[in-house]
């Protein structure tokens, strides 16, 4: 005869034996989705501002790998009766759907893991350090009202009540009366301090609880309160020092700025936001547009409205100033000012362009200047990179993005600019 | 709660026993556990094993059964039973009173397979499976919680053992001689011959025989071979090679009869389920689950489904030639039961199709075959005349461990280099290359020397290579 378990559910609760390695290969996941960052970041799909949208993240998962035989050699199987030669059974390289193939074939693990933004943002932004706002003589004064304790007092709201206070404070007042029979039991314990009275030799702890209560009761009369023994904590409005961050999004939308370009410009604007609001309790974003002329517009028009002309470089900076000194002062905020431009400036305008971008970088805590030049173009136009490689400020970083794979190695070395400054 | 309790399960399998006796099969001893359905998915992560040690894997494998379950992508399995003595099988609570007899008596099949199918009888012992999966599990929990050796050091050599684990003689009924035995005979192979035209043909010149070799021949136990052959590995890692080994040997002959024995347990759950006396409603959701189990997946293989059919052609075709006294009957008492009661005990699977695959039943299978053509898979041979034997040679090198390349160890010290040199025993299938350079990294890492590989890619002589500067693959003249 057999035997047989019967099911019992307190065993079924406790047998969730494969939490620590789910756990373990999620941990492999999540590098995995890290290392692939680079993929990830360049695919739009996901270049978009909403948060609480979830994205879905297809990630090779962690493969095991064997000695296995490659997909070039045939392969047999059942049919339902009457299959011909040439008859098409299936797709190639899809396991599963259809084909029905055997399981021993290396298919290609996908997982499908839903990743809010927030997350994939965290995720990628793990290794990357906080740019350092402490190096500001006169920093973040802009500040929130935050009640602080600091103190008691004898008035106030009856929610301040501190109620430990207070009953310390009566039984002050009642030994100070003498209405407590001190004398009478030497082991008691000390009732201001709640330690061990001196009386009583340390060493017996035994008798630290020692008086018969029912003694006690009788001692005991009543002994209200008064106003005196109440005490309230003492708040006082503090102002935490907090910091701000302004990002001034500069962007050629000349003529020359195809729509590559822009998206390029636009991933890299994307990036640049996620970052330092992840980092700043509040941040200002300010979007210029500039040809010849620059003015500031709104996030639609910076991203999508095309515009036609010649190019000033200098007219942007200019305005990026103007902005700065009229609205963010530079002691007041972090400023990360980047530029994103083909590199195509009217000449006459480089020696202008030249001077402004210094200026910038004294009152910025990071400028940076990204020449977009999809793959190959850079040998035959004339790009501002040489112009800029004579500003010899710390806080300059200026970039070369060719394609989308080069925006997120960029974005680190723009921030890597800063840790480096910041360390100096 | 489903339509029944214990008691129903007992007076069931009570009825079941005692057709299992008559039929004659010969069992373990039988438990059964209920569990849940989130229980058999951690055993199904864990191979059914009521311990085993941890790995992520095992993880992965729990996280993307249950992903399948929950989207209804696949239902869970009736049946579990693992190769133990007393056989242990798992039921599910939430599965009907049908499905539980159904389960209850396939798993006689499975027993009964399990205790006189010669690959299980040769490679495992019953009765210390439970044990041995434990002790190896609470070892490697020790070296993972051993602050000088931790999880991560732990599972970097599991890692690298499991992707060659399948790399191990197949064959458990070979015994592999000693190195010392494999010295004999080598002494004894060279030793020259009586030729009787030795004075008419002069004796081809004899190659030198170095006995300092290392292995002496060929060797297919990768793991095995590492954990004796390299120095450099600690106690606890060696240990860890010879625990997947074992788990590897463990899981082969079930590898090598899955066709066999999941038929077999069909065949006779089918059987047992005709001659019980059971309610109609009972028996209808049987045909039905019958016929779900048994019904071929097009365009692959379904283990159950070509079981099934073989034994019952085997049984009809032995009993009609027992009865027309046929030429066919060279084997003693031919009638149809005693045939299969045979087979299920001296053959596995690559020899029970190639014994008794018949061109008949493969037409009536339907079986071919089928290649990737650009975007498509497309059928390229059916069984007919003039093709069925090749249809039945690609379906034999693809059964069992046939669907792993065939690679040994020749020598250890390549180049007096400490380089391992390996070959790879080719037919006209290709390794997958990406696949072939993450594993030559494994053996890499677990050797601590260049490793290569001589296989055959598109035709041509290939030597593939893992050294510290990684991967390299070379045509070879």
């Amino acid at each position: 005869m057999a035997i047989f378990r019967p099911f019992s559910s307190s065993d079924a609760l406790r047998s969730d034996r494969s939490a620590g390695d789910r756990q373990r290969h999620r941990d492999k996941l999540r590098e995995a989705i890290r290392d692939n960052i680079a993929d990830i970041i360049s695919e739009e799909s996901i270049i978009g501002r909403h948060k609480d949208r979830v994205i879905k993240v297809p990630i090779r998962g962690i493969k095991e790998y064997r000695f296995v035989f490659g997909d070039n050699q045939g392969q047999a199987g059942t049919g339902e009766g009457e299959t011909e030669p040439g008859q098409v059974i299936g797709k190639a390289g899809k396991e599963g759907e259809g084909s029905g193939k055997a399981g021993d074939q290396p298919g290609v693990d996908y997982y499908e893991t839903d990743v809010t933004l927030e997350e994939l943002i965290e995720i990628m932004f793990e290794d990357l350090e906080l740019p350092d706002m402490e190096r500001k003589i006169l920093r973040e004064v802009m500040s929130e009202r935050i009640a602080k304790r600091k103190g008691y007092r004898k008035a106030g709201v009856r929610v301040h009540l501190d109620r430990r206070r207070t009953a310390k404070a009566r039984i002050r007042r009642m030994v100070a009366t003498g209405n407590v029979p001190s004398a009478s039991a030497p082991s008691l314990t000390d009732p201001i301090t709640d330690r061990p009275s001196p009386l009583e030799p340390p060493s017996d702890p035994s008798l630290g609880n020692g008086t018969p209560a029912s003694e006690q009761e009788e001692n005991d009369e009543r002994f209200p309160f008064r106003r005196d023994d109440l005490t309230y904590k003492r708040l006082v409005e503090d102002t935490r020092e907090e910091s701000n961050a302004v990002v001034m999004c500069v962007m050629d939308t000349s003529g020359s700025m195809d729509s590559m370009k822009k998206y390029l410009a636009r991933s890299f604007f994307f990036l640049l936001y996620q970052f330092v609001s992840s980092k700043y309790q509040n941040v200002e974003l300010v979007f210029i547009g500039h040809h010849t002329q620059a003015r500031q517009v709104t996030e639609e028009e910076f991203f999508h409205k095309g515009e036609s002309g010649g190019t000033l470089i200098s007219s942007g900076y200019n305005k990026t100033l103007e902005i700065i000194y009229d609205r963010f002062h530079p002691s007041l905020w972090n400023i990360y000012a980047f530029h994103c431009s083909d590199g195509d400036n009217f000449d006459s305008d480089n020696a202008n362009a030249v001077k402004a971008a210094k200026e910038l970088c004294e009152v910025c805590n990071l400028f940076g200047y990204g020449e977009i030049k999809p793959l190959g173009s850079h040998y035959y136009e004339s790009s501002m990179l040489d112009m800029f490689r004579r500003i010899e400020a710390d806080n300059f970083q200026s970039v070369l993005i060719e394609r989308k794979e080069d925006i997120w190695p960029s974005f680190k070395a723009f921030l890597s600019r800063d840790r480096v400054a910041s360390g100096t | 709660m489903a339509n029944w309790d214990i008691k129903d399960l007992e007076y069931w399998d009570a009825a079941i026993r005692e057709h299992v006796d008559d039929i004659g099969l010969d069992c373990y001893e039988q438990e059964f556990e209920v569990c849940d359905h989130s229980q058999m998915l951690g055993y199904m992560a864990y191979h059914g094993m009521p311990a085993h040690y941890p790995h992520w894997s095992y993880g992965k494998s729990y996280e993307k059964t249950k992903t399948l379950y929950d989207h209804g992508a696949t239902g869970l399995p009736y049946e579990m039973v693992i190769n133990s003595d007393p056989c242990l099988g798992y039921l599910m609570t939430d599965n009907s009173l049908c499905l539980q007899i159904l389960t209850i008596a396939h798993v006689y099949g499975h027993n009964d397979f399990f205790k006189n199918n010669f690959t299980f009888t040769c490679a495992t012992q019953a009765s210390e499976t439970l044990s041995k999966f434990k002790t190896a599990a609470d070892r490697v929990r020790t070296y993972a919680e051993d602050p000088s050796i931790g999880i991560d050091r732990v599972e970097n050599i599991l890692d690298a053992a499991h992707a060659l684990s399948m790399n191990c003689s197949r064959n458990a009924g070979i015994r592999k001689l000693k190195p010392e035995e494999q010295r004999e005979r080598l002494i004894e192979e060279s030793q020259p011959k009586d030729d009787p035209f030795a004075d008419l043909a002069p004796r081809a010149e004899q190659a030198e025989l170095d006995l300092r070799k290392v292995p002496l021949e060929p060797d297919e136990d990768i793991l095995l071979f590492v954990r004796d052959y390299n120095p450099h590995l600690m106690a606890w890692q060696q240990d860890l090679l010879t625990i997947v080994h074992e788990e590897a040997m463990y899981f082969l002959p079930q590898i090598e009869t899955k066709i066999m024995n999941e038929g077999w347990a069909s065949y006779w759950h089918h059987k047992i389920m005709n001659s019980l006396d059971l309610p109609q409603d009972i028996y209808m959701e049987f045909l039905v689950r019958h016929n779900q189990v048994i019904c071929p997946h097009p365009g692959g293989i379904n283990p159950y489904h070509v079981g099934f059919r073989v034994w019952h052609d085997i049984e009809q075709r032995f009993d009609v030639t027992a009865a027309g006294e046929s030429t066919d009957t060279k084997t003693s008492g031919a009638c149809g039961r005693d045939k299969i009661f045979e087979v299920r005990e001296s053959d596995r699977d690559v020899s029970f199709l190639r014994r008794f695959l018949t061109e008949d039943l493969m037409r009536d299978l339907d079986i071919f075959e089928f290649e990737p053509k650009g975007d498509n898979l497309v059928v390229t041979k059916v069984s007919d005349e003039d093709n069925w034997r090749d249809v039945k040679e690609t379906l034999l090198r693809s059964v069992g461990m046939g669907a792993n390349p065939v690679i040994k160890i020749y020598d250890a010290d390549y180049g007096r280099n400490r380089a391992l040199y390996l070959k790879h025993e080719t037919d006209d299938r290709d390794l997958h290359i990406g696949y072939a350079e993450k594993t030559l990294g494994h053996l890499h890492r677990l050797w601590g020397h260049r490793v290569l590989l001589e296989t055959v890619m598109k035709g041509k002589k290939t030597l593939l290579s893992y050294g510290e500067h990684g991967f390299d693959a070379k045509l070879m003249r």
